[in-house]
């Protein structure tokens, strides 16, 4: 959700101790990571851990359970079985390793090249692997092995040039991704070669899969050695490998089971550790990349009144479309409430459009998501009532509001293709839609879906309706998307930047067809933008929105002529079609601050050219200043007095 | 060298692309030269090549026919080490702040790659060169150990031309620098682009869809239509009212001026419908205005022959057969489109 992303400021957290951080706090990662460390650090130090040679037979004692002297009770020539296992894991875990490195050493670089290069390259090294795919790997090994009998090491390096496919397809797709990224071509244009650019900008992205894909290769390298041991190709009968004491235990089942136990759990759990370990690493780069946003519990929009005073329901004035009073929004962050939206009140009449404008951070989007009750996750409404005909929207249950949602109130958002599915043809989608807020016919409905995409000003609805989301542009996309809205004929339009991913010319004819339904239709807009010249165009009356706080509302030519804000004055001189061309821009100095950072007195107080001693100490009302015209600023008599003289 | 030589001559650039069977031409023909010192601007909407233009230059598109000239020398086609030369020269700063960092290598690292990518070793001279950007772009020096999440949209940016401008070029590509961000922080790397324009001498090709930001920062614009050049002049020229293209003239008409009473008198009194149209499945002839399926004043003319440029207004080239004629038809517009929107005004409590 990039209203998180972008309005707080807890970033993109695509690093890599990131990762490390999630992995740690996975239990299951710690258990198979330490399991592995004890069985290979035992299996290392095997000559002083072991408590007897592994070849040493004790012909009286074949064939025991464990004892206080053999552990792990003997096999069949009376060799300490506990020492066969510590020895036998040696060559395991060499051979695991002779396969991991073959396939990453070999693996990756293909990857890399067939990613980054492209053409030819890419097109050579995927037939490659596709060639080796269609090879059967047991049989090679099983050939390799003839020629070089028991030589465990050229299986276990032919069986690792068996999986490079699979790392190869793994790493090759990571650096297609990454390399799209504009930070690549941005290296290149800072003269990078390309072995500079894939070791420091491709191969650190792509390492976190790799480790994934070696570690579950392990799991499979454990296996295949392990089964290769069982059948006697590897080495012979007296050398201790865990595959050949399976074999060994096998032919004795019916005297003695427990020979069996040992070295079978042994494998079991090791293969079991290698892949759950690469399930766990998996998750933490899955983790990593997609943000951590979702350490507070799941929102539940709940309203409590801080204030009684806030409790002012309609009183029946004309054409009150939407009150809403005290409204607060807030996020957990480290266990303390940070607060996103800070008592918001606006009305919205029937048939007016309310501009909501201000910079990212300042809420004006979550603001319009909570009275949709569609906040996202970890931000919850914590005060504040919305009315709706006399109902507080905040307060009334999911299956009453469900019934206004969509009809009632309806929402278009900046990406207009996220609102529509991808699998079903726009016709379909709407078709549903309209069948959902009305009980008709589906031909009829059908008729209606077509009207409605000829009232959004679509020049060939036919055709539309049998187009998937993909195949729309983004103005068309954006008039789909509000037919959509339009489908439960909504007393309420909540435009959230509808017209800023638009080219010039399409934005125009968005803001007409809106204006043209508003007339038709009568609904009430409100407008969300950071774009004066759309606010100046379509709205009525607007409320600038800063940290937060409705710092200024006013009618909308009124705002223009006379600001009465610091804040809206800077963001309106800093147009540059407001400025004589090529001089100077007045700029505000400074940043949005970010929700957590907001000042205690006057929250512009910090980036405002005007700032005295009574800004800084104490909260700031929000101040009425004439008719309609209101400013949350305790200095406006004095700075503004000239202005307004 | 005398001085007026162009610092980068663009002569009849096309740019081809294969998609699906069909040839794209992003750029078709596109001629245009940027003088040592100025801000040329390159308008239009996305899909008309902009983008494209600034890819040839870069070497990172396919120039099919045409040259590009930097400093006198053709650097149309180049070998990949020659191509790492011109980057010491030309730089770009790209639209998105967030992606065109690398989240996982310090502000340091980032900035101090140019210079390692062209041989320098010495560790001090680097870290002082980094130093010396940050000054130049007003961050504080302790970024240089931070990570780019750590920063804002606005700095980011800021960091972003730092980077473009540690070889110390002489050309910028500005793709979109400033489309992203916020008004106020717009306004702050606007004033910064100018001040680093006087102090390091810089060129810039400024490549925008929005024409107010085009108004006030470039000398001179050219307009790009599906890859075409349209019109180009003055900045003053082409975005004002006396726009000699019927596509500038809709583009002009199409961004709303921040002032209510202005904006709603300039939306009645538009004579001609702002129509976006044509979906991208008209065939264009190679020997057509293309920009005539879209045109409120497209004569036969127009769909027989494609229109060269022109002169038009001192400085000012247009590729129109129908200039100045169409001009004087503005005047009189057509009821039905003229939507008299009385923009109640609702003043309430």
């Amino acid at each position: 959700m990039s209203i998180l992303t972008d309005q707080i400021a807890i970033g993109p957290a695509t690093h890599s101790y990131e990762s490390a951080r999630s992995l740690i706090r996975s239990p299951v990662a710690i258990a198979a990571i330490t399991f592995l460390g004890v069985v290979t650090l035992v299996c290392i130090s095997a000559p002083v851990t072991a408590p007897y040679d592994p070849l040493h037979q004790d012909l009286e004692r074949v064939l025991s359970s464990p004892t206080a002297h053999n552990l792990l009770g003997t096999d069949t020539l009376g060799r300490d079985v506990l020492s066969r296992l510590f020895y036998g894991g040696r060559r395991s875990l060499l051979s695991v390793l002779e396969g991991v490195v073959v396939v990453v050493a070999l693996g990756v670089p293909m990857g890399l090249a067939a990613g980054y290069a492209g053409g030819w390259v890419d097109r050579g090294l995927n037939k490659f692997a596709e060639t080796i795919m269609a090879v059967p790997a047991l049989i090679i090994v099983l050939v390799v092995l003839a020629v070089l009998p028991q030589n465990e090491d050229a299986a276990m390096i032919s069986f690792g040039l068996l999986g490079i496919p699979a790392i190869l397809r793994v790493v090759r797709s990571a650096t297609l991704r990454v390399r799209e990224d504009l930070y690549v071509a941005a290296a290149r244009i800072s003269g990078l070669s390309h072995l500079q650019i894939v070791k420091r900008h491709i191969f650190p992205r792509v390492w976190g899969p790799v480790i994934v894909q070696a570690s579950l290769f392990a799991a499979y390298a454990l296996l295949f050695e392990t089964g290769i041991a069982y059948l006697g190709l590897t080495a012979d009968p007296s050398t201790p490998t865990w595959g050949g004491m399976v074999a060994e235990a096998s032919t004795v089942i019916q005297r003695q089971a427990w020979l069996l136990v040992p070295s079978g759990t042994v494998i079991a759990s090791t293969i079991l550790a290698f892949g759950l370990l690469g399930d766990a690493l998996r998750d933490a780069v899955v983790r990593g990349e997609g943000g951590s946003i979702n350490r507070v519990p799941r929102s539940v929009v709940t309203a409590r009144d801080r204030d009684a005073d806030t409790a002012e329901p309609m009183n029946g004035r004309s054409g009150l479309v939407l009150r809403a009073r005290n409204l607060s929004v807030s996020t957990m962050r480290s266990g303390a409430e940070i607060p996103i939206v800070d008592g918001v009140s606006f009305d919205v009449y029937a048939g007016e459009t309310l501009g909501i404008i201000g910079e990212s951070g300042c809420g004006k989007s979550v603001t319009a998501l909570a009275v949709l009750r569609s906040l996202p996750q970890g931000l919850r409404a914590i005060a504040g009532r919305v009315y709706w005909q006399g109902d507080d929207l905040l307060s009334m249950t999911e299956r009453s509001f469900d019934g206004l949602r969509g009809s009632s109130l309806a929402y278009v958002s900046q990406e207009p293709q996220s609102s529509l599915d991808p699998t079903f043809t726009v016709g379909n989608q709407l078709v549903e839609l309209i069948r959902h807020h009305q009980r008709v016919s589906r031909r009829k409905a059908r008729s209606s879906a077509i009207a409605l995409l000829r009232q959004v000003e679509l020049q060939n609805p036919d055709q539309v309706a049998r187009a998937y989301a993909h195949e729309l542009s983004g103005g068309m996309a954006q008039r789909v998307a509000i037919a959509f809205a339009l489908a439960g004929r909504p007393k309420l339009l909540i435009a959230d930047e509808p017209t800023t991913a638009l080219d010039v010319t399409v934005q125009a004819e968005i803001l007409g067809l809106l204006r043209r339904l508003q007339r038709e239709t009568g609904m009430a807009l409100i407008l969300i933008t950071h774009n004066w010249g759309v606010i100046a165009d379509i709205c009525d009356r607007a409320v600038v929105m800063y940290a937060g706080q409705i710092v200024e509302k006013s009618g909308i030519q009124e705002m223009f002529d006379r600001p009465l804000h610091p804040y809206t004055l800077g963001l309106l001189n800093s147009h540059p079609s407001l400025a004589e061309p090529g001089s100077r821009l007045s700029s505000i100095p400074g940043n949005v601050p970010s929700p957590g950072s907001w000042a205690p007195g006057c929250r512009f107080a910090p980036r405002c050219r005007f700032v005295a001693e009574e800004c800084v100490k104490t909260p700031i009302p929000l101040i009425d200043i004439g008719p309609g015209h209101a400013s949350r600023c305790v200095r406006v008599d004095q700075i503004f007095a000239k202005a307004s003289a | 060298m005398s001085s007026t030589t162009p610092l980068l001559i663009a002569e009849r650039l096309c740019v081809r692309y294969r998609r699906g069977g069909r040839i794209i031409n992003a750029l078709d023909g596109v001629t245009f030269e940027i003088q040592s010192g100025e801000t040329v601007g390159l308008v239009g909407e996305s899909g008309s090549g902009k983008s494209t233009a600034a890819k040839a230059i870069l070497g990172l598109a396919p120039v099919h026919a045409g040259s590009i000239l930097f400093d006198g020398k053709d650097i149309t086609h180049l070998s990949f080490k020659e191509r790492r030369e011109t980057y010491r020269q030309v730089q770009i700063v790209f639209q998105d702040p967030y992606s065109s960092l690398n989240p996982s290598r310090t502000i340091g690292d980032t900035l101090s790659e140019p210079l390692e990518a062209f041989g320098e070793r010495d560790h001090k001279r680097k870290r002082d060169r980094v130093y010396e950007m940050l000054d130049r772009v007003h961050l504080p020096s302790t970024a240089v150990d931070r990570y780019p999440w750590q920063f804002s949209g606005g700095q980011r940016q800021r960091i972003a031309i730092a980077r473009a401008l540690m070889p110390s070029p002489r050309l910028v590509i500005l793709d979109e620098a400033v489309s992203s961000l916020d008004l106020s922080i717009q306004a702050q790397v606007l004033n910064l682009l100018q001040e680093l324009q006087v102090t390091s001498a810089l060129s810039y090709l400024f490549i925008s869809h929005d024409l107010g930001v085009v108004r006030h920062v470039c000398d001179r614009v050219v307009v790009l239509y599906r890859g075409r050049v349209m019109e180009s002049g003055p900045a003053l020229s082409v975005s004002g009212r006396d726009s000699a293209h019927p596509y500038t003239y809709t583009l002009n008409e199409a961004v709303p001026v921040p002032n209510p009473n202005a904006q709603r008198a300039r939306r009645a009194a538009v004579g001609v419908p702002l129509t976006s149209l044509p979906d991208d499945t008209t065939k264009i002839r190679d020997q057509q205005c293309i920009f005539a399926p879209r045109c409120h004043w497209n004569q036969p003319q127009c769909w027989r022959e494609r229109p060269l440029l022109r002169p038009a207004y001192p400085n000012g080239l247009v590729a129109c057969h129908r200039y100045p004629e169409w001009r004087s038809e503005i005047a009189r517009p057509e009821p039905h489109d003229a939507i008299a929107d009385n923009g109640a005004q609702v003043i309430r409590n």
